[in-house]
């Protein structure tokens, strides 16, 4: 009877307290690892005006953020304008208001989708490769070598990601959301057969610079979380091939996650 | 002159340095041996500052490394050259741009001057003509060369050397040491080789010491080093299984 109790209460201890334990180690894992973000930003930030900028490497991820990405996310825009125009004109044609497709598809992408999607598809395509990379060779003593020549690797491996991912996400942003509203025209007016002066008109007059400005300051955030969380998931790797997997699998993830959580985060002060 | 004082480093509890205390003399070559995992290479990072002790102070030319900022350290470190297990090679660039690489980030040279100094070093290790060639097209041997060169490349005043000869075939083994022993002949540079190999110790070595419980046992001349009475080294030396060392 008594060992029945004690395996009892054994039992209720484990069902009330393993979900505080958890939510607690979740919290102290949530809080530390913000906190090395942090302080991994701070460090890669102050090694800016001491060794000033490397170019050849800025510009070689420049090429590699921007340029290269270029038809992924111009695929991402275009299919995504495309679905957009439909799907509304599906909703507008029941209330008889399809004149407002236009606006819909571009208000849309240029203060949601195109900075969102353009993010998330970046952080996939030069995300994981900035954690892989800086991943590898940190398991393979790269980064060490590089310390031991006094090349400090926050400012030669990180700084240049994070310039070139901040100066480049508005840039493939926009021209995500300008091929999104091409896609969205073709579809209302070659599929749907609708009228074309109409669809351009409509853009002009509901569109505001604001949202183009506000847009583009999400996109800056946007790839200032990829790089940072890329990069840092790529120096935290250790244990070999399988680590620089794990960890790029976490930068991915993580990056995606920050993304959309800053993106509520700005929706809600910017517009 | 470079002095380990009182060094400790524990990692999830377990100690590998244990107040480990040693001096390695001016343009000496000290091999530092022991066991596989002993806490060689956790010295060795120490030395040039890619860790810091729990305790204890590593000075080098009398400035205690971990008190300096990042900075400072820079400064210190480029009187270092350090030739890794695995070369670690910038996988990225060539065998050329390896060895080029302290140079364009430290000096301000032509890149006729460049060349000239990379070209002489590549032959130097006997790579001449591989200038052109990636990390991941070359033997293992090389790699390492690769990595004395690039090690070489500033004239440093100390070279640091990670398990020189672990993964080469015997031979292979024979040129890295002759490598070391000409390099230091020409360069006159402080070496500090950690390793786990004793015919390689012995040839290299100006004074070998080992590791053994996180402490130096025993250190001395190579001939004071082979006649030590202590059973731990004896056992060592023999490479057999029967004495003090646990298994």
């Amino acid at each position: 009877m008594s060992n029945w109790k004690s395996h009892n209460s054994g039992f209720m201890n484990n069902i009330i307290l393993v979900p505080f334990e958890k939510t607690g180690k979740f919290a102290l894992y949530t809080v530390d690892e913000l906190g090395s973000i942090a302080i991994y930003m701070w460090e890669s930030l102050i090694s800016i005006p001491e060794y000033f900028i490397n170019f050849e490497n800025l510009i070689d991820q420049i090429i590699f953020i921007g340029m290269d990405s270029f038809y992924v996310v111009g695929l991402t825009g275009l299919f995504t304008g495309m679905v957009l125009s439909l799907q509304a004109y599906y909703a507008a044609k029941i209330v008889g208001v399809t004149y407002m497709i236009g606006p819909t598809v571009a208000l849309s992408m240029v203060r949601e989708l195109g900075p969102v999607l353009t993010a998330l598809m970046i952080t996939a395509r030069c995300g994981s490769s900035m954690a892989s990379e800086i991943g590898t060779m940190k398991v393979t003593e790269q980064i060490d070598a590089l310390e031991v020549m006094a090349v400090d690797p926050y400012y030669f491996l990180s700084v240049p990601r994070i310039l070139a991912a901040m100066a480049m996400l508005p840039v493939m942003a926009v021209l995500c959301s300008l091929i999104g509203i091409i896609g969205g025209y073709v579809v209302y007016v070659y599929f749907l057969g609708l009228n074309h002066v109409t669809y351009i008109e409509k853009i002009y007059q509901y569109i505001k610079l604001s949202d183009i400005y506000n847009g583009l300051l999400k996109s800056v955030f946007f790839g200032a979380i990829l790089a940072v969380i890329s990069t840092f998931k790529g120096f935290q790797t250790t244990g070999g091939a399988k680590g620089v997997g794990r960890f790029t699998t976490q930068a991915v993830v993580l990056s995606s996650v920050y993304i959309l959580f800053a993106d509520y985060l700005l929706t809600s002060i910017l517009f | 002159m470079i002095i380990l004082e009182g060094l400790s480093k524990s990692f999830n509890g377990v100690k590998v340095l244990d107040n480990l205390n040693i001096e390695f003399g001016d343009k000496q070559i000290t091999v530092v041996i022991g066991r596989s995992g002993g806490g060689k290479s956790v010295m060795l990072k120490h030395i040039i500052g890619l860790m810091k002790p729990d305790s204890g102070k590593v000075l080098i030319g009398g400035i205690d490394i971990n008190a300096l900022k990042k900075k400072e350290l820079n400064e210190i470190r480029k009187k270092f050259g350090m030739v890794f297990q695995d070369g670690a090679l910038l996988d990225s660039l060539t065998v050329f741009e390896n060895t080029a690489f302290p140079l364009r980030r430290h000096l301000k040279l032509s890149e006729k001057e460049i060349k000239d100094r990379v070209f002489s070093v590549l032959e130097d290790v006997g790579l001449k003509g591989q200038d052109k060639k990636m990390p991941s097209e070359i033997s293992g041997g090389m790699r390492k060369r690769v990595g004395v060169a690039r090690a070489l490349i500033l004239n440093p005043e100390i070279m640091l050397f990670d398990e020189p000869t672990t993964g080469l075939d015997p031979v292979m083994s024979d040129v890295i040491n002759n490598l070391i022993i000409s390099m230091h002949n020409k360069f006159k540079f402080t070496g500090i080789i950690i390793s786990h190999d004793i015919s390689g110790a012995f040839k290299t070595g100006d004074i070998i010491a080992m590791l053994y419980d996180g402490r130096i046992i025993e250190s001395g001349a190579p001939e004071e080093f082979r006649n030590s009475a202590n059973p731990v080294v004896k056992q060592f030396i023999t490479g057999s299984m029967e004495g003090p060392i646990l298994i």
